[in-house]
């Protein structure tokens, strides 16, 4: 019967190897006799020459889960490995299988493995031993439950590589020095040493925990007992416990007491607000909008939106409320119906920086989806609230034409905002008179789903776009 | 009571500003500031860019899932360094043990304290980096810039390529906060309370608009961090590990409807990693504003389970809300049995046909479960047993599904069926 001795180090390739050449040869898992050698520097009790030439096609995850098991400690590991290998080569979906119990007996040794390594990288604390040319060195002792200190050898050096330091677990030593890794024998004890810096830790993890809320057992759970002995701050574990209900008692029952005196101070010149002047009327009107509770919207939306542009456009252009990017930025049209509308705008030679762009809802109505926020339309209640607005900005911008873009600027404007199909390309009359151009809004454009009914809404728009620019440069030459 | 006003206000009254400061140590001043900290939930040190110093040119590293390095007897994850910059504050929050009316000691570390902190800790493997927050001294600019100006000196005279978490303080300069997120992996900013109207009455200064701005700017810079410019050129990465925030939970009147409410449309609105619930706990030299309950912990832990159902489960919020009577979640059961139990008329579902998203909303079933059902179900049909082996807590799950050899029959209709899974009624405590 063969047996094969895996060397501790390098364990999990040597398996591999192994296992790679005795598949080769046909060697069934019941002929096999796998052993493991704690010792350092061991080779193969077998000649692998005897398996050479071996090749198998594995499934990828086995390959990952063969890698992390072979540092588990149960010395049936291997043959466990090998035995799964075997009903592989016949039925190679098996690994997928977590019902099987063959594998999840592997998975439970591989989830134990990455749960060491991973309290490992949590769990080690180093200790400054002094240095030499310029490298700070430190020292730590680890005591894992599995034979994993070779494995995460590469995450220490990842993490600490402008220093020397020396992991020291009883089946090995991983040792790091001038940026080499070189893995030694372990030992039985651990190297004495102190590190001041403990104190200051110690005095940390005192102060960050809540006396309020102990809950001893998800702490256990995370950090079991067995890891205390050498973690520095566990030495105040049993006091901290012990005092933290009279704790959190007594700062219930404390009476409240007196504020300082310099609180007062401070709090009432705080509270005393300085407003700057505004610049102009229109950034006064947005500092007022600002603090808007005219409807519901304010609360779920990010900022008030207001009006951008000359104060003394002659356009005034309306769309319907600020979308996902506007709430964001504060600022109108900078989204992709925004960018729609100024590429449509640039190509009939309309200078969208001489208008003045706003909208007939300053805050953006949406449902939260998931990640997502989905758009909503504002109904007649909204808009009738926030015309306040509108009409204030147009009051001071006092526009020659205003172009209604969409139904609910439609509804805004002229108090109708039904038909807007039949009614786009048509002037009609704001309340105080001013003519307004209606036409579709850009993001119809975005969201027609055929192509034919794409450009034919885009030829309207572009043609409503062009009227505006008419009528203004008519309405020049007459002036 | 008379000896804490008057020890109070002797603090308080013990010489200047600076004077006051020099007293302590660095072991003083790191017991004050990190006892001030820790009303911040959030330890979070997974999810930003890979980061090594295998080449000796610096200090540590980041592989993208956290680790904590430590547990204190409150359950909770020791990541990072937690500590306030100062506990002076100028804001007089109520539930805040920092706010201005309060007697705790104050403290205040120099720039290089908190640096030679972080490295120190570091090097000994204690934490995976620095959390960074801070009361408000003198004025948002100066205090932001303060911590702005640690986070440059770790990355780049340290050359520390750990875990950076700062806190931005709402009023501070756009271009303080643009900076941060060059630095610093993470950036947040506490929304405190579920609705604007508590922050008004418990948070004063605090200006919730203000506060929604800036997880706006700060989603803004993220996203534009990952355009390409015209020459193929990535500009620097902008805060890595995105952004997240606070809610404390207990404090006001507001109920889990309100709660989750609110996170919805933090989720959708700024694209947070995470937001926090902390249930309200009783501080040192609480105020007389706010009832010094014990921390509804129960609670926030239903309200994380329902946040994770929103977000990683498919559930919407009317689903997990839309039935409470008084808006708050079910304290005896977690609110997905709570909807499985209300909508029985899905159940029970067949393990070896139903889609994913239904699969999810099985009672005993998280994310792994139904991912090895999927996985394993395509070559051949699972039993009972091999649901158990896959993880799957069928002491709930039972009621729903059927599989091979198991049917529920009764069971999912039965009256009884709420009763199996609350704990029994408890005896009231007198006092």
């Amino acid at each position: 019967m063969p047996g094969v001795t895996v060397p501790a180090l390098g364990t999990a390739s040597a398996w591999r190897d192994a296992a790679r050449g005795l598949l080769g040869a046909n060697v069934p898992p019941e002929d096999v006799l796998w052993a493991y050698d704690g010792g350092p520097g061991d080779l193969f009790a077998m000649e692998p020459a005897a398996f050479a030439g071996g090749s198998a096609t594995v499934p990828r995850s086995f390959v990952a889960l063969a890698e992390t098991v072979c540092w588990h400690a149960d010395p049936e590991r291997f043959a466990r490995l090998y035995a799964l290998l075997w009903r592989l080569r016949a039925t190679p979906a098996l690994v997928g299988d977590r019902g099987d119990a063959d594998l999840t007996r592997l998975r439970d040794m591989e989830k134990a493995v990455r749960r060491d390594m991973h309290k490992m990288k949590a769990f080690v604390r180093f200790r400054e031993i002094g240095g030499a040319g310029g490298r700070r060195r430190f020292a730590a002792w680890f005591e894992p439950a599995h034979h994993i200190a070779e494995p995460m050898a590469g995450f220490f050096a990842r993490r600490f590589g402008d220093m020397d330091w020396i992991i020291v677990t009883p089946d090995r030593t991983v040792e790091f020095t001038g940026g080499r890794i070189a893995l030694l024998p372990g030992q039985s004890a651990p190297p004495p040493s102190e590190d001041a810096t403990d104190a200051l830790w110690t005095t940390y993890y005192r102060n960050i925990f809540n006396p309020a809320r102990l809950k001893v057992k998800a702490m256990q759970a995370e950090m079991p007992k067995k890891y205390w002995k050498n973690l520095p701050e566990a030495a105040a574990i049993p006091e901290m416990i012990a005092t933290a209900e009279a704790r959190a008692r007594a700062m219930q029952a404390a009476a409240p007491t007196l504020a300082p005196a310099r609180a007062r101070k401070i709090t009432e010149r705080l509270r005393m607000v300085e407003d700057e002047p505004a610049a102009s009327d229109l950034e006064a009107l947005a500092r007022e909008a600002a603090g808007c509770e005219r409807c519901p919207l304010h609360r779920d939306a990010t900022q008030v939106v207001m009006g951008e542009g000359p104060r003394e456009a002659p356009l005034m252009i309306v769309g319907e409320q600020p979308g996902d990017r506007e709430d964001l930025a504060g600022r109108p049209f900078v989204g992709p119906a925004g960018q729609l509308f100024d590429r449509m705008a640039q190509e009939v030679g309309l200078d969208r920086d001489a208008a003045f762009v706003t909208n007939a809802v300053k805050h953006f109505k949406f449902a939260a989806k998931g990640k997502r926020r989905i758009h909503q339309r504002p109904d007649a209640s909204e808009v009738q609230a926030c015309r306040w607005w509108l009409e204030a900005e147009r009051r001071l911008v006092r526009p020659r034409l205003i172009l209604g873009m969409g139904a609910t600027a439609a509804l805004s404007l002229t108090g109708r905002g039904d038909g807007i199909m039949k009614r786009r390309g048509t002037f009609e009359a704001a309340g105080d008179g001013t003519p307004v151009l209606l036409t579709l809004h850009p993001s119809y454009l975005l969201r027609v789903p055929n192509a034919a009914a794409k450009a034919a809404a885009e030829r309207d728009f572009r043609a409503d776009l062009e009227r505006a620019v008419a009528w203004l440069s008519d309405a020049d030459g007459a002036a | 009571m008379n000896g804490r006003v008057s020890q109070g206000l002797s603090v308080a009254c013990a010489g200047t500003y600076d004077e006051r400061m020099a007293r302590f140590t660095l072991d003083e001043k790191l017991a004050i500031l990190s006892d001030a900290a820790k009303y911040d939930a959030s330890c979070a040190s997974s999810g930003t860019a890979k980061r090594s110093s295998r080449d000796g040119s610096g200090l540590g590293s980041t592989e993208g899932s956290g680790i904590c390095h430590a547990y204190a007897p409150d359950g909770r994850c020791i990541s990072l360094l937690k500590i306030l910059l100062t506990n002076f504050c100028i804001y007089d929050c109520a539930y805040c043990i920092n706010r201005v009316s309060s007697n705790v000691k104050r403290a205040r570390f120099t720039v290089d304290e908190v640096v030679s902190l972080t490295v120190e800790f570091y090097r000994r493997n204690y934490i995976e980096g620095l959390f960074l927050s801070s009361g408000i001294v003198r004025s948002p600019d100066e205090t932001m810039g303060e911590m702005v100006e640690i986070a440059r000196r770790l990355r780049q005279d340290e050359r520390f390529r750990g875990y950076i978490h700062l806190k931005t303080i709402p009023d501070a300069d756009p271009d303080l906060i643009e900076r941060a997120g060059l630095f610093a992996d993470r950036l947040s900013i506490n929304v405190e309370l579920p609705t604007d109207a508590s922050v008004r009455t418990y948070a004063p200064e605090k200006s919730p608009a203000t506060i929604r701005k800036v997880m706006a700017d700060v989603r803004l810079r993220k996203e534009a961090g990952t355009e390409r410019s015209h020459t193929g050129k990535r500009p620097p990465r902008f805060a890595p590990a995105g952004q997240s925030t606070q809610m404390i939970v207990g404090a006001d009147g507001a109920s889990d409807a309100t709660v989750l409410g609110q996170s919805t449309r933090l989720y959708s609105s700024y694209k947070l990693k995470r937001v926090y619930y902390s249930a309200f706990s009783p501080i040192p030299d609480a105020t007389a504003a706010l009832p010094l309950i014990r921390p509804p912990l129960e609670r926030e832990h239903r309200l994380y389970q329902a946040d994770w159902l929103l977000r990683f489960y498919g559930f919407d919020l009317a689903e997990i809300t839309g039935a409470l009577p008084d808006g708050n979640l079910d304290l005896q059961i977690d609110p997905k049995l709570a909807w499985a139990l209300q909508n029985r008329h899905a159940f029970p579902l067949d393990v070896n046909r139903a889609a994913r998203e239904l699969l999810l909303r099985v009672p005993g079933f998280g994310i792994k479960t139904v991912n090895r059902i999927l996985t394993t179900r395509r070559h051949r049909s699972l039993t009972y047993e091999d649901l158990t082996r896959m993880g799957a807590g069928m002491r709930k799950a039972r009621a729903f599904v059927t599989c091979g050899g198991w049917t529920p029959g009764a069971l999912t209709d039965s009256a009884g069926l709420r009763a199996r899974f609350a704990p029994p009624p408890e005896q009231l405590a007198l006092f």
